[in-house]
């Protein structure tokens, strides 16, 4: 078949899973699962397939696999989309399929597929007791959906079709954030991300309007991969802050980026979205939604640095996108150092992996922004997961030693490398690759490749501060572990925690093996100023997605040593620090940084800060001038005037007109009929010689005027 | 010889006299003689217009004995009413029978 | 005047006199006498105008059956009478009015026609027996006055079902008469 076509279907089998779940399949859960991952295996193996072709096609992105047809249509021409896969979405689609079947298996076990259902268990809120969940067929249609919207979203010919991709996400993220709807906190999550991301969108959706209005197009190849349309963007001010056209679109694009992939200052929703089920939070928060944000920046890449050349210095656009990732690198990874919730610091270690990529967009490291995406996909996946076996392995044991405490606090936790080794063992992995675990890990690879170019391009703030962001990762990295995995346990019910059944291990393993394998493929030519004999073929891959495939640097120490040490520093340290908390102990950190620490755990006030100053008055806004001035007073008070004016009217002609005149000249023609008739009734006397006589004088009367006036 | 216009005076003055006794009578019996002489004032009408104006034209003696024939057939209908009447209402005054009245 | 003339007045005098006569006697049996008395003025006119045969049906007719009819009826219903009211009844008043007024009219209207005031009568072309039988011959002759003769003889029969069932006894009375 061709791949063209095998494209086109990529998406589409578990768009059928949905609606073929939510119509017919929901009564049976083995049917609705079997459906979900048996359409995600088709998707998977499409994807595949595909992937292998594009591998072996020469030149990739100068002729990628394309295709398109007209959809709406406008005037002569018509807006078409189609399909596109390049090497860029190429690798994209491989991660994407690879990550969402493992999560998609996973949830069959997570959800407690095959445990009999408990009768204290109600739909809307998480089983408790290890009971299967009750709304179980409704969790696979919604992870169907979701893939649905990503697969789109992936092999997507232009912006539109992605937009429709990334808002079908956005609903769905909002549907699994809230899927245990019987927990207040679910609800208030779900709603904040919406609203968050749903700012992001309105800007993004700005830039796609501007982005048409000034091209007429909003296809990838014709706008990116074309070198007068750049030049004419990147020339052409748009009048607004003295931007050129490709800048301000470039800015409003990534605004979207900043919602969907959680950027300061739109990040508040991602830490509050763990409320929904861990493989949500593995798919939407690690391998899928918030990189489809970064998938953006990356694809926009061209746009966003049009008039940028390698080695000059970076343009307005660009400073901001590396400003706001690198910043936000450092600023969620200190706040990650402070979260006891074992998925919260996951959360916070997602944002701060996003900024390290957005900052890589920012400044110009095309293919290590790409590769840590990819990268990250797999380890960030593995941890949330891993995280996800964890807490299931603690609420049993919650369950089993009749306790109350918190299934997800690190402190109630310890000593689980024992009780759940494959947990332990693979979430290793996953955290040394995360915190850049030498040679061994993917992360490392691609995390060194973006300090790299931050040094190698003397971006040297930039640097610095993401330098300093690894070591903040790797120390909690290994304070999750070691609160976790090692040392005794803290709680009787960490003790009777147990490992997690074949389909939630299995993806681990699966997982596991890329997050440490991916990472080869992208090993530079020099490294360690070796000249080895495979060339980087990440780089040449991904590279030839660009109009001009960007320079590899040449290989420099000092960034390979600064990373090479910050993640063993942190880990040691994380390790050292954390390796004896006893059961029922503080944290040791919160007396050593005092009311820093307050401040870390409680994020920086941000979430109090956003209250107060956009939440609040939003609500008096939509209570006070909406729905008392304008719905009620205005809108409201005016139907009411106007009924009332109808009605005095109404009333007035009733009273003034209907009444005396109509009703009164019926009852006039009434009663002058029956007066008359009692005035003239006496006439008929009932005596015949009155009666002739008065015929007598009429008909003389008749004849005199006959014969006398008219003769 | 006698001019015409005395039997069609004549002839008017029995007719008034005949509407007189119809109109200003109580007994019906009494109306009805007042009847008879209204159809004869009008026999010696048309028998002397017959006489003075067309007597080769022998239709007014034929229309005289039309008159007859019908002025004997209304009087003996007339009377067998009042009889009628007077059975059921015992009261033979014209005025009295008014029943048709408001 | 000729005495043709005078023999008309006192005819048409009689006439008139008994006329009043019928039509203001309180007592019913002398105004149906007076009756009498006009129908027969009024045959002897019908015989100054040369009418003869038609005087003598007026007689058989009028006085020998209609008014015997009248005296019958009069007979017959004669009980109350005699006690209550007046001979007039409570509008007399308007009747004359209405008498007086026509009569007037009338005059007027003959007033209109110069010519009838002298006209005189021609002499008969018949003698009366052709007279007579082309009287007779006219209502029975198809192209004459057979139709009207006709009608008339329907009438009278209808009349005379009509007068019997309309006097004749109710069925109660009938049967109480039989008791």
């Amino acid at each position: 078949m061709q791949p063209e076509l095998l494209t086109w279907l990529i998406p589409l089998p578990p768009l059928l899973a949905f609606g073929l779940i939510v119509l017919w399949a929901y009564r049976s859960n083995r049917l609705s699962h079997g459906l979900a991952v048996g359409a995600m295996t088709v998707s998977w193996a499409m994807a595949m397939a595909v992937f292998v072709i594009a591998l072996g096609r020469q030149h990739l992105g100068e002729t990628p696999i394309a295709s398109a047809i007209d959809w709406i249509p406008t005037g002569a021409t018509a807006l078409r989309i189609g399909v596109l896969i390049d090497p860029l979405s190429a690798v994209t689609l491989f991660f994407v399929a690879w990550t969402c079947l493992a999560i998609f298996v996973y949830s069959i076990g997570y959800h407690n597929f095959g445990k009999p259902r408990d009768d204290h268990d109600r739909p809307g809120l998480p089983p408790h007791a290890g009971g299967i969940e009750p709304m179980y067929a409704r969790f696979f249609a919604f992870i169907s959906l979701f893939a649905f919207g990503m697969l789109t979203l992936v092999v997507s010919d232009n912006l539109l079709l992605l937009f429709i991709g990334w808002e079908i996400m956005g609903l769905c993220s909002y549907l699994l954030i809230g899927f245990w709807y019987g927990k207040e906190a679910a609800k208030q999550a779900m709603v904040k991300a919406f609203m968050t991301t749903r700012v992001g969108d309105v800007f993004m959706l700005l830039g796609l309007a501007a982005l048409y209005s000034v091209t007429g197009t909003l296809n990838y190849r014709d706008i990116l991969y074309n070198e007068g349309v750049l030049h004419t963007l990147a020339t052409t001010s748009s009048g607004i802050l003295g931007l050129s056209w490709s800048g301000l679109i470039g800015l409003l694009l990534f605004l979207g980026t900043v919602g969907k992939s959680a950027q300061f200052p739109l990040h508040v929703w991602l830490p509050d979205a763990m409320e929904g089920p861990t493989p949500v939070s593995a798919m939407i928060h690690a391998a899928t939604m918030v990189s489809a944000g970064v998938y953006l920046a990356v694809r926009f890449f061209p746009l966003l640095t049009a008039g940028w050349h390698e080695g000059e210095a970076l343009t307005l656009p660009m400073t901001i996108v590396a400003a706001v990732g690198a910043f936000t690198a450092l600023f969620s990874a200190t706040i990650a150092v402070a979260q006891n919730d074992v998925k919260r610091v996951l959360a916070y270690s997602t944002i701060s992996q996003l900024g390290y990529m957005v900052a890589a967009v920012g400044i110009g490291a095309y293919v290590a922004a790409a590769f840590h995406l990819i990268t990250h996909a797999f380890f960030k996946a593995l941890l949330f997961l891993g995280s996800g076996s964890v807490i299931h392995g603690m609420e049993h044991g919650v369950h089993a030693t009749h306790a109350h405490l918190d299934a997800q606090d690190m402190l109630n936790m310890g000593g689980l490398r024992r009780r759940m080794p494959l947990t332990f063992v693979t979430f290793l992995i996953g955290g040394l690759a995360l915190s850049g675990f030498p040679l061994i890990t993917a992360g490392f690879w691609s995390k060194d490749e973006i300090l790299a170019h931050a040094f190698g391009t003397g971006q040297l703030i930039v640097f610095g501060v993401l330098a300093l962001a690894a070591l903040l990762t790797a120390f909690y990295t290994m304070r999750q572990i070691t609160l976790t995995f090692l040392g005794a346990p803290r709680t009787p019910a960490a003790s009777q925690a147990h490992e997690s059944v074949t389909t939630m291990t299995a993806p681990l393993v699966v997982l596991a093996i890329f997050a440490v394998a991916a990472g080869w493929i992208g090993i530079p030519e020099d490294f360690l100023g070796l000249h080895l004999p495979f060339g980087n073929w990440f780089h040449a891959f991904v590279g030839g997605t660009l109009l001009e495939h960007p320079p590899a640097l040449p290989f420099q120490w000092s960034p390979l040593l600064t990373s090479v040490a910050v993640a063993s520093l942190g880990l040691l340290v994380g390790w050292w620090v954390y390796r004896r908390v006893p059961a029922g102990g503080p944290d040791p950190l919160v007396r050593a940084l005092g009311p820093i620490h307050t401040l870390l755990r409680r994020k920086y006030y941000i979430d109090e800060l956003y209250d107060v100053a956009i939440v609040r008055p939003a609500y008096w806004l939509a209570d006070q001038v909406s729905y008392r001035w304008i719905d009620r007073g205005l809108i409201d008070g005016f139907l009411h005037a106007v009924a009332r004016v109808a009605l005095r009217i109404g009333s007035g002609l009733r009273q003034g007109f209907d009444l005396p005149i109509v009703n009164g000249f019926g009852d006039l023609v009434g009663n002058s009929v029956k007066f008359g008739g009692r005035a003239l009734r006496y006439v008929q006397t009932g005596r015949i010689q009155g009666y002739l006589v008065i015929g007598l004088l009429f008909t003389g009367l008749l004849l005199s005027y006959f014969l006398l006036i008219r003769p | 010889m006698i001019p015409l216009s005395w039997y069609l005076g004549l002839s008017a003055a029995v007719f008034c006299i005949g509407l007189y006794g119809v109109l200003g009578r109580r007994n019906a019996v009494a109306i009805l003689m007042g009847i008879e002489l209204m159809l004869n004032a009008v026999n010696i009408n048309l028998v002397a217009f017959w006489r003075y104006i067309s007597p080769a034209l022998v239709a007014g003696q034929a229309f005289a004995i039309i008159i007859f024939a019908v002025a004997a057939s209304e009087a003996a209908v007339g009377l067998a009413l009042i009889i009628s009447i007077y059975r059921s209402r015992s009261t033979v005054a014209a005025e009295d029978i008014d029943l048709m009245k408001w | 005047m000729t005495p043709l003339q005078l023999i008309f007045l006192v005819i048409a005098l009689a006439t008139i006199t008994s006329a009043v006569m019928v039509v203001s006697s309180p007592k019913l049996v002398h105004a149906a006498l007076w009756l009498i008395v006009t129908l027969a003025c009024v045959a002897a006119l019908f015989v100054v105008l040369e009418a003869g045969f038609l005087a003598m049906v007026q007689v058989a007719v009028y006085i020998g059956a209609i008014a015997i009819l009248i005296i019958f009826a009069a007979m017959l219903t004669r009980r109350v009478m005699a006690d209550t009211g007046g001979s007039a009844n409570r509008s007399w008043w308007a009747a004359v009015f209405a008498s007086v007024l026509l009569f007037v009219s009338l005059l007027a209207l003959m007033s209109q026609v110069p010519t009838w005031a002298t006209a005189t009568s021609a002499p008969l072309a018949l003698g009366a027996e052709p007279l007579l039988e082309d009287l007779g011959q006219s209502l029975v002759d198809v192209n004459r006055y057979v139709i009207p003769f006709e009608v008339a003889s329907v009438l009278l029969l209808a009349a005379l079902v009509g007068a019997i069932v309309v006097a004749r006894p109710t069925a109660k009375r009938s049967a109480e008469a039989e008791e």
